[in-house]
């Protein structure tokens, strides 16, 4: 259904509806300030050791392992964050609200999409401010290519993000583990702490359906030579859309999956 | 033409399991309070669901305002509105805040007023700015039909809606909506277990056991064809022995 008057209005509704999950909420508050942080911590200590023991020509790849974390971080918040927002009207029992009231099904997916970007702008800030200061590792070195390449990552987490609210139409809390299973399926063929060339061939053969990866590959690029090769912007681009088509196409399917055997009215109740 | 108008609507959960509904037929009227009535696991909570356009039935057909809630979803959605015993609101938000929300929901326009002039008409100032987390089962049933009376809606679906309140605010929310119903001749389209309430609040009933509708019309009527007192010696019969005029 087309856009109207009301679609502004809906969309903000449900994106203040998300923001405000955060207030008195220590648990949602630890999403963006403990977990993040506690990542940092590790993948900047291990750096420092590293570059105390390693030398020569590999410190390079070695300072960007925070950026690469940091990045990774980008991807995961946002997907979760999408897929979350979902959740919670399932665990809240609000979710047949929605359902019934006019809110088209792109109004409340958007609304997600915002929410989530404003959860990983808000994440990434306060990585790059403590990179900084603890490990003297600055964002800004990686140069522009960091912004539409994180984009592209955090686009590709709305498309995980968006599949996954779709199994939990259908399948309801069985389909919950998906949401915190899915980065740790993908992460280690997005080749975000080492290069593609690195892999074992037939991983390198499922690395290169990933988005990710060529964004990755982009940021090592850019923090190398200073520029990213156009191969890699196709490969970024390409695969996005082709999995922001995907994660959509799915989505819908299991809505109307849900709504033709009757689960959709009982979501939460189970 | 009818506010709702349901014909042959049959729906199965699984496949080869026997339709929790099985080829209904009714309708409400434009201003008509219908109770959709029957023992646990008859098939209401299913047929509004049907109404709802949560479910796409089986088979059959249903037509909300002349139009499919699964085809013109938004358009008939905009028009209705819906309060559960089962549906919660969201717990975090503020009483006050999640009735704004849902008003911005469906445009409703001049949203604090109407906001501020339901929270007076269903008694829940005191509690305006509590976290709805923190309402009792009765108070929060009371928001659950602020919420759903926001958008003025010509056709309201009620499933359940006086379970959790006491006697006291079951007959005052009766009244409420019994005033706000003449005032806009809205329908309204509910379920209860009720029996004395339904017989006090419909102007029809459609009694409903494993699915299929056992008898239809005024209260008085039904019960003058089942030959029987009240609604409540009716509805231990249907759940017994499956028919509404005694075997004996
Ligand atoms: N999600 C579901 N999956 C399978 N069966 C269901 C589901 N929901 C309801 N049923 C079955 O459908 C029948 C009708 O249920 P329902 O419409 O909820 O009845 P009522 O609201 O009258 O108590 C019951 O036998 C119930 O067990
Ligand atoms: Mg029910």
């Amino acid at each position: 259904m087309p856009p109207d008057a009301g679609s502004v209005t809906r969309i903000a509704a449900l994106f203040q509806r998300y923001v405000f999950l955060h207030r008195r909420s220590i648990i949602r508050m630890f999403d963006i300030g403990f977990w993040p942080v506690m990542d940092l911590l590790i993948w900047g200590f291990m750096t420092r050791y590293l570059q105390q023991v390693v030398t020569g020509p590999v410190s390079q790849v070695l300072i960007f392992l925070i950026g690469a974390m940091i990045a990774w971080d980008v991807h995961y918040r946002g997907q979760q964050a999408v897929s979350i927002s979902l959740m919670e009207e399932i665990w809240t029992r609000n979710i047949v609200n929605l359902l019934v009231a006019p809110v088209r099904l792109w109004e409340w997916v958007t609304a997600s999409f915002l929410y989530a970007s404003l959860k990983v702008v808000v994440v990434t800030a306060i990585l790059a401010v403590l990179a900084k200061g603890l490990y003297a590792f600055d964002l800004v070195r990686i140069g522009w290519a960091f912004l539409p390449l994180a984009a592209s990552l955090l686009l590709f987490g709305w498309s995980i993000g968006l599949a996954t609210s779709g199994l939990l139409l259908r399948y309801g809390y069985a389909a919950e583990a998906l949401i915190w299973g899915i980065p740790f399926l993908l992460q280690p063929f997005s080749c975000v702490f080492y290069p593609l060339e690195s892999l074992p061939h037939w991983a390198q053969g499922i690395a290169g359906l990933l988005p990710s990866t060529y964004a990755f590959e982009g940021l090592r690029r850019a923090l190398q030579a200073g520029s990213v090769p156009p191969a890699i912007w196709l490969g970024v681009i390409g695969l996005n859309a082709l999995y922001l088509a995907l994660g959509a196409a799915l989505f819908v399917w299991m809505f109307r999956r849900a709504r033709a055997d009757g689960r959709l009215g009982h979501l939460g109740q189970d | 033409m009818n506010i709702v108008e349901v014909r042959g609507l049959t729906h199965a959960y699984a496949k080869h399991e026997s339709p929790a509904v099985d080829h209904l037929d009714f309708e409400v009227r434009r201003g008509e309070i219908v109770g959709l009535l029957g023992p646990n696991g008859a098939g209401k909570t299913t047929t509004l669901h049907a109404v709802l356009g949560l479910l796409e039935p089986t088979k059959g057909s249903v037509l909300v305002f002349g139009r499919s809630p699964i085809r013109q979803r938004a358009e008939v959605l905009g028009r209705l509105n819906f309060a559960s015993v089962d549906v919660d609101l969201p717990s975090n938000l503020l009483v006050a805040e999640c009735l704004r929300i849902f008003a911005a929901l469906y445009t409703v326009p001049d949203r604090q007023r109407r906001v501020q002039e339901l929270i007076q008409r269903f008694e829940l100032e005191p509690l305006a700015r509590r976290r709805v987390a923190v309402l009792s089962a009765g108070e929060r049933m009371r928001l659950k039909l602020c919420k759903a009376l926001l958008n003025a809606p010509d056709l309201l679906v009620l499933d359940e809606p006086t379970l959790s309140l006491d006697p006291y605010m079951a007959q005052k929310v009766r009244q409420l909506l019994r005033t706000i119903q003449q005032e806009r001749r809205m329908s309204i389209l509910y379920t209860s277990h009720n029996m004395r309430e339904v017989e006090e609040f419909c102007d029809r009933i459609v009694f409903l056991h494993r699915g299929r509708k056992l008898a239809e019309g005024s209260p008085a009527e039904v019960l003058a064809r089942a030959n029987s007192r009240s609604l409540d010696e009716l509805f231990i019969r249907a759940a017994t022995s499956g028919e509404l005029v005694d075997a004996a």
